[in-house]
């Protein structure tokens, strides 16, 4: 074996090189950038090294609003997300005919382009001096006066985002968790009926252990997904995050490179570290608390 | 825990024709009607798609008859729930929940148990305490299922069923996911539980020879109709028909295109017994393989193919033109001398292993002194 190990380094050559060029390379360089002060982007020089770059976007109101934002983007949409998503699958696995229908309408917001769905969402939610917006027309109906969700107070704002975020990654919860669904094994049903089983133990004690690793694997990739948030927001509210108050960690992090205050490569790598480091810290609490509740 | 008569009478169950093209009704079981006595093991036997899991989950109460009628002792539990007929069943594949250790699975059904059944903590230890000591999985009450072999999770499920005393214990294909020998141990692991607890079980098999060798009864089923049940040895000795003759014994019975011409059985151009009392006309003729006697002078002649020694007792592979299958096989004592005279050897046939039937419907044709007397039950 130890005679071929060198062949089995040269077909792991091709995706060693592209990782390291394309993954580990610019990771160091993003560290390097991010503790470089005062670079020049035209001169490509810079003072010294410490963590001045750290200090000013910890300090900077964009990046504290664009952090508060992530934050409850991620707070809230994760658990709804999943909870309706868990919902909807176990509605769709119960049902027999027009399931396919069914599966194929909740699918549909997956293959469809994420400004596409940005626009559907503005002319529902969007004031303009012509209407109100379809959502505000029925707002009205019931008595309650015209929000504008776009333009309009924070809350209106992100829950317009949150709500966004929520149906875009729905699709894909809902697929992994229907195959989870129905790769439970029928028999252990047919044993929890023999015993007479409630139906609220058998969710509980039978099948969410057995769909735990799908379920635990959907929450942390939502939650990284949900971290990294940046499009959906440019699809609802612009480009121009900072002045509509919704930026995002990754919005600021583009501002900051290529934005109208752009052409600061050292804070846009200082925040995007910072980002690294809250993903790769939520990312560990998670992999810890589902090694005590997963099975398997 | 005190087992239960089980009466099903007239029972039937269709299942909607999946296939599209074809809609109407598939009839598992049809018109079912069978005694199973209480503390007793009973087998239902039969080729795969027979109806006798059907019939299995219509006893356990996992599906509901079409039509018929289920009695425990005299209750009717034709609509009760599972839950609350006192069944405990066993699944083909154990349905262990890989999740939960063996103690929780077996305190699984307890905990289940509401109002007057409701147990308190100290009640369900207990009682799971007592269901592994009947199985004898004591030592491994803390593992998962994934960590036990086939025979131990086997035991952790049947643990599991008993866990709630039940009447009847209801077995799917208990042993069809062992290995052979593990096979052997465990079928008389299930008949040691059943004697010592008493309780009414019913199994479900394809396995003849399973069926036969723990049973107090077994009842043959084909294409979801009772053909034969009874005493294994009874069943075994007097076939109601050629499916169940076919199906009961191994090496198969031999079966042989004949013929009844005054009062005597013709086998080829030879009259081979005496059948007094049976119509002229043509018959199929079964001999099990035992039925055979070396005799240089018998009426039955037949070439000679070769001995399959296994050591007991001999298998002498003959070849025959009325036989069905072209070769036959008779199993002869191992001190017999097998002795060819110009490629042929001759047996006499023993009249009691000889059956005859319909040509055309498989039936027996009962000749006088082989009408079955009461068998006791042992």
């Amino acid at each position: 074996m130890k005679k071929n190990s060198w062949k089995a380094w040269l077909y792991l050559l091709p995706a060693l090189v592209f990782l390291g060029l394309f993954m580990v390379y610019p990771l160091i360089d993003v560290f390097v950038y991010s503790v470089e002060e005062g670079y020049n982007f035209a001169s490509q020089t810079y003072f010294g090294t410490g963590a001045y770059n750290y200090s000013y976007v910890l300090h900077d109101p964009f990046f504290l609003q664009a952090l508060k934002n992530t934050f409850l983007l991620v707070i809230i949409t994760v658990p709804v997300s999943t909870g309706l998503a868990l919902l909807i699958s176990l509605g769709l696995s119960s049902i027999g005919p027009l399931r396919s229908l069914f599966q194929t309408v909740y699918f549909l917001p997956y293959v469809t382009n994420t400004l596409a769905v940005g626009l559907v969402f503005m002319i529902l939610f969007q004031k303009t001096e012509y209407t109100d917006g379809l959502i505000n027309l029925m707002l009205e109906l019931f008595g309650a006066g015209p929000v504008d969700f776009i333009g309009g107070p924070y809350w209106a704002k992100m829950f317009v985002l949150c709500f966004y975020t929520v149906w875009v990654v729905l699709p894909f919860k809902i697929l992994i968790l229907t195959g989870a669904l129905a790769s439970v094994n029928e028999e252990y049903y047919r044993a929890a009926r023999v015993d007479g089983t409630p139906k609220a133990r058998i969710f509980v004690r039978i099948t969410l252990p057995m769909i735990s690793p799908m379920l635990f694997y959907l929450i942390i990739t939502g939650f990284i997904g949900a971290f990294k948030a940046y499009s959906d927001a440019v699809a609802l509210f612009g480009t121009n995050l900072n002045a509509a108050g919704m930026n995002t960690i990754v919005g600021y992090v583009y501002d900051m490179l290529y934005g109208d205050s752009g052409g600061f490569p050292s804070y846009a790598s200082a925040a995007a570290i910072l980002l690294f480091v809250i993903v790769l810290t939520i990312t560990c609490i998670n992999l810890l608390v589902s090694r005590r509740h997963v099975y398997y | 825990m005190i087992g239960v008569e089980i009466r099903l009478k007239n029972l039937t169950k269709k299942f909607p024709n999946r296939n599209k093209r074809a809609p109407g009704e598939v009839t598992a079981v049809s018109d079912f009607t069978f005694v199973i006595p209480d503390g007793k093991l009973t087998a239902l036997l039969g080729p795969s798609g027979c109806g006798k899991s059907t019939t299995l989950n219509l006893i356990c109460g996992l599906e509901r008859p079409s039509s018929g009628q289920i009695f425990f002792g005299a209750q009717d539990v034709t609509r009760l729930a599972p839950e609350h007929r006192g069944v405990g069943m066993v699944f083909q594949n154990y349905a262990l929940y890989p999740h939960l250790t063996v103690r929780q699975n077996i305190r699984f059904p307890l905990e289940n148990l509401k109002g007057k059944d409701r147990l308190s903590r100290e009640e369900m230890d207990r009682r799971v305490e007592e269901a592994a000591a009947q199985v004898q999985i004591g030592e491994l009450m803390d593992r998962r299922p994934r960590e036990l072999s086939g025979g131990q999770q086997q035991r952790a499920a049947i643990a599991r069923a008993l866990a709630k005393r039940p009447h009847v214990l209801l077995l799917d294909e208990p042993l069809s996911n062992l290995d052979a020998r593990l096979r052997l141990q465990t079928r008389e692991e299930i008949r040691r539980i059943q004697k010592e607890t008493q309780i009414t079980t019913v199994f479900v098999t394809h396995d003849q020879e399973e069926a036969m060798s723990i049973s107090d009864q077994i009842a043959v089923m084909r294409e979801g109709v009772l053909l034969q049940a009874g005493w294994p040895q009874q069943v075994y000795d007097s076939p109601d028909n050629l499916f169940v003759a076919r199906f009961l014994g191994t090496p198969p019975i031999n079966v042989f295109a004949g013929r009844v011409q005054k009062g005597r059985l013709w086998i080829g151009d030879k009259p081979v017994l005496e059948a007094a009392g049976a119509a002229d006309g043509p018959v199929t003729v079964g001999v099990r393989p035992e039925g055979f006697w070396l005799r240089p002078d018998g009426p039955f002649q037949c070439g000679f193919g070769g001995l399959e020694v296994m050591g007991r007792d001999v298998s002498v592979v003959c070849t025959h033109d009325a036989c069905e299958t072209g070769t036959l096989r008779a199993i002869v004592g191992a001190d017999s001398r097998v002795e060819p005279v110009s490629g042929t050897v001759r047996f006499a046939l023993k009249p009691e292993k000889t059956f005859l039937f319909e040509p055309d419907t498989g039936k027996r044709i009962f000749l006088p002194g082989q009408r079955r007397e009461g068998y006791e039950e042992k």
